[in-house]
């Protein structure tokens, strides 16, 4: 296996487009590293991203919101307070994967690449309408983050294209975010279901909302009709009955290890009211 | 441990600072941190329960930040600063932590111990006053099958408030 | 053992020293079966079958071998033909031969200069397998129309008789009971009868197994591994290569979990025919977690009918059980221990037993602490629960009702001697978890176990230091503080200090043999051994101070660490200590030492009985362990830590079988779940304080009163937690794991059912 430390995402992505053979980014390898030791992938190009600048900040974009770097790790999101103040559903969403010590290291872009359908850090990524930029072979793309997954373990992105920022919109006033996993034990399991909820207030209506639901489908579900039935109202039960309906249908689960397609859609919608209410706390600050 | 290399593997030279001693190692770039610890270092304390970072016994600390050293590669301890289980005693003088734990016989094989007695001094250093949640939380990462970690907590209880009184 | 020299003891027993092997252990100094090298030394791998049942129709290890790096490739040619009986089994487990019988069995093995170039030399190695029809469901494999996994192996209990089907995967039938059972379910005034299915699980250990293993061209050889019996480890080792047992030295390592998984060998003999092969050098083989949950011996699985009748008072009529297990694809699922002690704590004139060993394609089952109790347990203290509820009867009442005290003819055959059954049950009615109040979605289950624990065989060693220290050579590997309680059991005998002693867990060239760390045999058999040749040397120190004071052996007697003259009359001499008596001991006599071997007998057995509160989320079908108390008999606790640490450990162990480890396979049967990420232990945060209570019936058996107790622990919890979560939400759930998929199910079926009427 080669090893690279290239210095620039140029440099980076000019390694993976002419490498032939199976090809990984490193970032915080909480996934590469599994695979690899299993012998599932041993990729023979493995190109570290963590010596190129500014890999591991998280800040302020000009509009007011958050550029975060590919490397940097769950940890280092949840020290970030104003960032968690901002947007707690998606540092959650991060948080819940793995354990401590995988927080250590694990990263937004690592979580998404690795395609998982139950990707935690996903649906709150998606719910908040975040983007991700790319560089690669044909220049530079934006795209938002609900188009990277495109099936279990695949991405949109082709043969040289790399991550180099993820960025989230600003929150405005009046806005909450939450994230929910079921998963058997208390930790330490991948979510059975998980849902994040993002919305926006106007005093007690919900004026703006994106519902994402993850571990559901060979990928994860941005649901405009969840959001259609909380939108205008306060949510009140019938929203929330509305809602919960709205998360149950869009599923399109599997029978497997984890969870039945039965138990899946019936816990979708559970979790979707109680992301739900928890995000409208929030809103409300 | 052998000279032999196979053409295809070159190894990369690593210099790397564990336990505030400098090291210098040469790393297959397969190879895990806990591979070069464990046989270029002789540090055998750190284990491998899983090579899936989910069992946490090979758990160390980098740049003061807890990790799997079965998670990260041997290269890239290039230039870190580490901490093992070996270098959590003072000499002879055993960390609280290390000195509870007996004490509350917190161990019965022992095979999960220095991960988690590195899981838990990082811990404390963040939160010298851990609920119970909040130790529970922080070590989900590092399985016991022995003790059903009642004794465990305990210790880390009573270390911690040792800990505080002495500050 | 005469009666008036047991039990009370002053100093040692029962108090909480450091254990022994503590430094080294929270210093990462203590070496494990990982942590050993040796000069020159070779890592393996191992190929592992793909498939749940196949041919193996070629092995091509040509690219491996060019592999620059690679010293040897063995397949089960390098293994000497003509076994039979276990011995063929476990070396067919060892390596496959004609066949691959599960998903992750052996089929060949690779040395080279390191674990890298072995695991890349290994996935060169071709194999060619043509798959044939599997079976890894219990009931399953039962059936007459199941495929065959070894055709015509079965026993002569299993009859051909006209008119019973042929089942091919049955290899053993045993039946016992007395009484009447059916005047018995006559008598009572209700009879229940259902099925209950548990799932295999595993040990679940943190310490996969490793060895360093170097075997020359003359069949000598040496070996560090991670192992619970060295004795075994050799014999087997050296049965399956066809070579001498005392030609092969054993030594273990610090062992990093077993629970009756590392009683067995799996690719030991792997390791030592690599070395061989590779000309003598030594060889490392170190298992990843997926090789572990795959192809070492996760315990069996079961389908258990079990019938009780009992009467309006709860008075217990009669019982009836009929368990059916898979122990893999080999013979020696634990039927026997699950049906000796499933009816065991209860006093019954009438019950019967019928059990099956049933083979699958599956790993071969090894001991799983009690192996066979907690599926018993679980099957037949769920329906006394069930029944409980319907009589509307206290299920802790009915307990102490039907107890089985002194004197009682168990379900299984022998009558019991003294047993504290009624003391654990009184202890557990008086604890105050018992009267915390319950909440919404809340529920109380209790349950109790037995497990009959073991003697066995035995040798121990005890000799005099120079200083007067005492030095104890067991064989007994230390799992959770046996060095400890064997140092506090010698220096209370010896009546000096716990540091004056030193127990060292020695290879197999030191002692006698000696049978594993299992069957909750150490502290009891090991210690009594210790303390019989402790016994041994005061005698001899005895004589060498009559000598030295010209008086008759017999009127020495040995008190507080120091030989004295047994009353006036034998004459007026200052004690002489162990220290005074040691130093001289090369001019007076020689070295002293006491040594002692037998198949340990004066087993205690132990009983338990557990209480847990949960919570049941009605929305999702999540369970929350609320609070939990173990309760059980140790006889006499030793070092009450580590027996503590005993009822923790077993009762978090069966936490995790009833709530969500299971094996899962697939329709393909290969095993889904090999990683910890889906095999789902308990973690830190999945549990609160485990509250012990330690009972103590001393056991007339032991010099000191102690009864083993690491096993009866994991039985209670496995019905204790499906009991609370059936009283929490109202549903009847029968089988294991109440994950909450299928809980959530259950709940959801019964609320459709209320609703219908």
């Amino acid at each position: 296996m080669r090893y690279h430390t290239p210095a620039s995402f140029e440099d980076a992505s000019a390694i993976a487009a002419s490498a032939s053979g199976v090809t990984r980014f490193l970032a915080g390898g909480t996934d590469v590293l599994v695979q690899l030791r299993s012998g599932m992938v041993i990729p023979d190009d493995l190109i570290d991203v963590k010596k190129i600048a500014d890999v591991q900040s998280v800040e302020r974009t000009e509009e007011g919101g958050w550029r975060i770097g590919v490397a940097a790790s769950g940890a280092q999101l949840g020290a970030n307070t104003a960032l968690v103040a901002e947007w707690p559903g998606v540092v959650e969403g991060m948080e819940l994967v793995g354990s401590t010590q995988v927080q250590g290291r694990a990263t937004l872009t690592g979580n998404l690449c690795n395609g998982s359908p139950a990707a935690d850090s996903v649906p709150g990524l998606v719910a908040a309408g975040a983007m991700v930029h790319v560089t690669g072979p044909t220049g530079q793309r934006i795209l938002a983050v609900e188009d990277v997954p495109t099936g279990p373990g695949k991405t949109a992105l082709t043969k040289g294209e790399v991550i180099t920022a993820i960025t989230l919109p600003p929150r405005g006033q009046n806005g909450g975010d939450a994230y929910l996993r079921f998963i058997p034990r208390t930790e330490m399991d991948i979510a059975v279901v998980g849902c994040a909820v993002s919305l926006t207030l106007d005093g007690d209506r919900i004026t703006a909302a994106r519902v994402a639901m993850g571990a559901v489908a060979p990928t994860v579900v941005l649901v405009p009709d969840a959001a259609a039935a909380i939108i205008g109202t306060s949510l009140d039960d019938p929203a929330l009955e509305a809602l919960a309906a709205a998360a149950t249908a869009a599923c399109n689960p599997i029978d497997d290890k984890r969870g039945t397609v039965e138990f899946r859609k019936d816990v979708a919608g559970v979790l979707a009211r109680r992301a739900a209410r928890i995000a409208y706390e929030r809103a409300k600050g | 441990m052998s000279a032999r290399r196979d053409k295809t593997m070159s190894k990369t030279h690593v210099t790397t600072s564990v336990n505030g001693e400098t090291f210098e190692f040469l790393a297959e770039s397969r190879e895990t941190l806990l591979d070069c610890l464990r046989n270029h270092l002789d540090l055998t304390g750190a284990k491998e329960g899983c090579g899936t970072g989910d069992c946490g016994a090979c758990s160390v600390v980098v740049d003061g930040t807890l990790v799997c050293s079965c998670l990260m590669l041997g290269v890239e301890a290039e230039g870190k600063s580490i901490e093992t289980i070996e270098g959590m005693a003072d000499g002879n003088e055993l960390h609280p932590l290390q000195r509870k734990f007996i004490e509350h016989a917190a161990l019965q094989c022992g095979i999960c111990t220095p991960g988690i007695l590195v899981a838990a001094r990082n811990l404390l250093e963040q939160n010298p006053d851990p609920s119970e949640t909040e130790i529970r939380y922080w070590l989900a990462g590092n399985l016991c099958r022995c003790t059903g970690y009642d004794k465990i907590v305990r210790a880390v209880q009573d270390a911690a408030a040792e800990m505080r009184g002495a500050a | 053992m005469p009666k008036d020299e047991r039990i009370p003891t002053s100093g040692l027993i029962g108090t909480r020293p450091n254990r022994p092997d503590g430094l080294d252990k929270v210093t990462g100094r203590a070496r494990y079966g990982a942590d050993f090298s040796m000069p020159n030394m070779l890592h393996a791998a191992v190929v592992r079958s793909p498939h749940a049942h196949a041919r193996i129709v070629k092995i091509d290890a040509s690219r491996a071998l060019a592999l620059e790096g690679v010293k040897a490739v063995v397949t089960r040619d390098d293994f000497p033909t003509g076994m039979t009986g276990e011995t063929w089994n476990l070396q067919e487990n060892t390596i496959a031969g004609d066949t691959a019988l599960y998903d992750g069995h052996a089929v060949a093995a690779v040395a080279a200069t390191s674990a890298l170039v072995a695991g890349d030399a290994a996935r060169l190695i071709e194999v060619v397998y043509e798959p044939l029809p599997h079976v890894t469901d219990v009931d399953q494999a039962f059936a007459p129309d199941a495929p065959a996994i070894r055709a015509g192996a079965a026993d002569h209990s299993v009859s051909t008789d006209e008119g019973e089907p042929v089942r091919p995967n049955v290899m053993r039938k045993t039946e016992f009971g007395r009484g009447d059972v059916e005047a018995g379910f006559d008598a009572a005034d209700l009879v229940r009868g259902h099925n209950f299915r548990t799932e295999a699980t595993h040990q679940g250990y943190i310490e996969p197994h490793a060895c360093v293993a170097q075997m020359g061209a003359d069949n000598k050889g040496e070996m560090w591994v991670c192992t619970q019996g060295h004795w075994w480890i050799r014999r087997m080792c050296a049965a399956v290569l066809g070579i001498e047992a005392a030609q092969l030295r054993v030594t273990p390592s610090e062992i990093g979990g077993g629970f009756g998984g590392k009683t067995t060998i799996f690719m030991e003999p792997l390791a030592l025919a690599l070395s061989r092969k590779s000309g003598g050098r030594p060889v490392k083989l170190v298992m990843s977690r997926s090789e572990v949950l795959r192809a070492t011996g996760p315990t069996a699985s079961a389908s258990m009918d079990i019938q009780l009748g009992m009467k309006k008072d709860g008075t217990l009529t009669a019982a009836k059980g009929v368990f059916r297990l898979q122990g893999g694809a080999f013979p020696g699922a634990p039927v026997g221990p699950a049906m000796s002690c499933a009816f065991a704590s209860y006093n019954l004139p009438a019950v019967q037993h019928l059990g099956y060993d049933i083979l699958a394609n599956r790993p071969k089952c090894a001991a799983y602490r009690a192996p066979g109790a907690p599926m018993g347990a679980f099957a037949v203290e769920s329906l006394i629960d069930e029944m409980c509820q319907e009589l509307g009867l206290d299920p802790l009442e009915v307990r102490l009702k039907n107890a089985v005290r002194e004197g009682v003819k168990s379900s299984y055959g022998p009558t019991y001697g003294r047993i504290g059954l009624v003391e654990v049950l009184e202890a557990l009615k008086a604890h105050p978890n018992l009267s915390e109040p319950l909440g919404p979605n809340q529920g109380r289950g209790i349950a109790v176990g037995y497990w009959f624990n073991h003697g066995g065989e035995t040798s121990v060693s005890v000799a005099i230091g120079e200083d007067g220290t005492a030095t104890v050579s067991i064989g007994t590997p230390d799992i959770g503080g046996l060095r400890a309680s064997i140092a506090m059991m010698v220096g209370e005998r010896f009546g000096i200090a716990y540091d004056d002693v030193r127990v060292n867990v020695v290879e197999t060239g030191a002692l006698g043999v000696n049978e594993p760390t299992h069957g909750s045999r150490a502290t009891f058999a090991s210690g009594k051994a210790a303390v019989i040749s402790a016994d041994s040397c005061i005698k001899q120190m005895c004589k060498r101070a009559a000598d030295k004071w010209g008086i008759d052996e017999e009127a020495v007697e040995w008190v507080d660490g120091a030989a004295q003259p047994a009353g006036a009359n034998a004459g007026e001499f200052p004690p002489m200590t162990m220290k005074q008596i040691a130093a001289k001991m090369g001019s007076t006599g020689g070295p002293i030492s006491g040594h002692h071997e037998t198949n340990m007998g004066g087993v205690g057995a132990s009983f338990g009985a557990h209480a847990v509160d949960v919570e049941v989320d009605p929305e999702t079908g999540f369970t929350k362990i609320l609070r939990y108390v173990v309760v059980q008999d140790a006889g006499r606790a030793v070092h009450p830590s580590y027996v503590e640490g005993q009822f923790q450990g077993g009762a978090v162990q069966g936490i995790g079988w009833a709530l969500n480890e299971e094996y899962v396979y697939g329709e393909d049967g290969r095993l889904q779940n090999p990683i910890f990420l889906d095999y789902r232990v308990p973690v830190a945060s999945d549990l609160p304080m485990i509250d012990t209570v330690i009972v103590e019936v001393p056991n007339p058996g032991h010099p000191f009163g102690v009864r083993g107790v690491g096993e009866t622990g994991i039985a209670p919890p496995l019905p204790a937690v499906a009991n609370a979560v059936a009283r929490a939400t109202g549903v009847r759930i029968r089988s294991l794991p109440l994950s909450p998929p299928k809980v959530l199910a259950a709940i959801k079926a019964n609320a459709r059912a209320k609703a219908t009427g």
